[in-house]
């Protein structure tokens, strides 16, 4: 669209969430592997709410359901609601400190959390009992070194 | 930022509609196979992308073998294939003299199953549930319920098919259930998944039934999911609990879940494509010999629309 954001490096930022999201991971800790996904469309709705909005959101969705072979539309819509709600608070998100703002963020991965097991007992898929929560603490201790990471390192070769 | 178009919340609802539209359709119709499989197409790199490091590893762990390895495993399968040599000329000979014996009984003959190899992408799709990704689809004439076994046993059935590849559940998914028969008596049961890949659980027998730690299970062939003879598991412990009317059975899967890179794929003799051509004889069902409607209401159920 317009020549003065480069869209590759997000592209690029969202393939690796992706791979993350389905990475193979010991059965053990594999409960606690923090919603990549999720985590990335809340930093880029929050950093450019105008772009990365809504809409976007729900079609990386779509496309994660394909990768975990969800019920089609499962993350589509908890995804557009991060977005939403990221949106809708990002003025202030912006502005807190690191800590405060992952705790926000695990709050919003919470409230996603729910929508799951909503969806995920109306399928008859619900299983994981107290685990559930456990991407809710994830994305909290991942959120630090992810926004230092995506701000650094993809967030610079954005502009221009 | 004034927002061209619908305003944020109108637009997050009428997503949220849509999504609802789509789960109900998929979930509940199952109409949605076209969409999937173009969407799959987009998905199917990721899933290869993310397998690479595993197969790399192995590949390492093939090309830096050691001469002296390749030589100890070499003789070990030697002495494997000779055994297993003397083992087939047996199993023929047996063949041969059942089918005499099935026509004798006038019943129909047992075909061969058609197998297919595939590879197991190293993919997590749910940290709760027993799935997987194989790297065999459409185009090798993969279809739903289709059974996957390894060298041990059954592992699992095919749930979803997409071009190029496709998503399994295994046995021990808490959401599969398994028709298998007693190999000792035929006494015919249900071996529940439990979400945990060394346990299998036998909730349908009585107290009084005749089942033994040790026991072989194998598939019974019933609800047409699973061909029928191939073992599934072995009897673990039988706790005949006198206040219950059933007794507690806990088996333990023969298959490697877990642990295996590669699976067969068998079909079923109806199934079969066309280019082996069997279907002069009647439907060509695998089961002729015993009552099949007996436990029609207790087939292969899984969670899968």
């Amino acid at each position: 669209m317009s020549n003065r954001y480069r869209i590759w490096p997000v592209l690029a930022f969202f393939l690796v969430a992706m791979s993350l999201e389905v990475a193979p991971m010991p059965e053990a800790v594999a409960p606690w592997r923090p919603p990549w996904v999720a985590l990335s469309v809340i930093y880029w709705s929050m950093h450019r709410p105008g772009r990365y909005g809504v809409g976007v959101a729900w079609l990386i969705g779509l496309l994660l359901d394909v990768l975990k072979g969800a019920v089609l539309g499962q993350n589509a819509l908890s995804l557009a609601l991060a977005a939403y709600v990221t949106i809708k608070l990002c003025q202030r998100l912006r502005v807190f400190p690191i800590w405060q703002q992952a705790i926000s963020v695990s709050l919003i991965i919470a409230v996603l959390g729910f929508v799951g097991f909503w969806i995920d007992g109306m399928t008859g898929e619900l299983q994981g009992g107290w685990l559930r929560l456990a991407p809710i603490i994830s994305s909290m201790v991942v959120w630090p070194p992810l926004t230092w990471f995506a701000d650094r390192f993809v967030a610079s070769r954005v502009r221009r | 930022m004034f927002t061209r178009g619908p305003s944020l919340g109108m637009r997050l609802f009428l997503l949220a509609v849509c999504s609802i539209l789509l789960m109900y359709l998929d979930h509940q119709r199952g109409h949605l196979q076209t969409v999937r499989q173009a969407l799959s197409v987009a998905a199917y790199p990721i899933r290869v992308i993310v397998d690479l490091p595993s197969r790399a590893f192995l590949w390492a762990g093939d090309a830096l073998s050691t001469r002296r390895s390749l030589q100890e495993d070499n003789t070990q399968l030697r002495e494997e294939q000779l055994e297993a040599r003397v083992r087939l000329q047996r199993l023929e000979t047996l063949q041969a003299e059942n089918d005499r014996l099935r026509a004798l009984l006038e019943s129909r003959p047992r075909l061969p199953d058609r197998i297919l190899v595939a590879e197991i992408l190293s993919v997590d799709l749910d940290p709760f549930r027993h799935r997987l990704v194989i790297d065999r689809g459409i185009a090798d004439g993969l279809y739903v319920g289709q059974a996957m076994l390894d060298a041990a046993g059954v592992v699992g059935q095919v749930t979803r098919v997409e071009q190029l590849s496709a998503e399994a559940i295994m046995i021990s998914d808490p959401g599969h259930a398994t028709p298998v028969e007693i190999n000792r008596n035929g006494l015919r049961t249900i071996a529940l998944g439990t979400g945990d890949s060394g346990r299998l659980l036998l909730p349908f027998l009585p107290n009084n039934a005749d089942v033994k730690a040790g026991d072989l299970l194998v598939t019974s062939g019933l609800g047409d999911a699973f061909p029928y003879g191939y073992p599934v598991a072995r009897v673990l412990t039988v706790d005949r609990r006198p206040g219950e009317p059933f007794a507690e059975i806990i088996a333990d899967p023969s298959a490697a879940l877990n642990r295996e890179r590669e699976v067969l794929l068998v079909w079923q003799q109806d199934r079969v494509p066309d280019e082996t051509t069997l279907s002069d004889d009647g439907d060509g069902t695998t089961l002729s010999d015993d009552g099949d409607g007996t436990e029609d209401a207790t087939t292969a159920a899984d969670a899968e629309p």
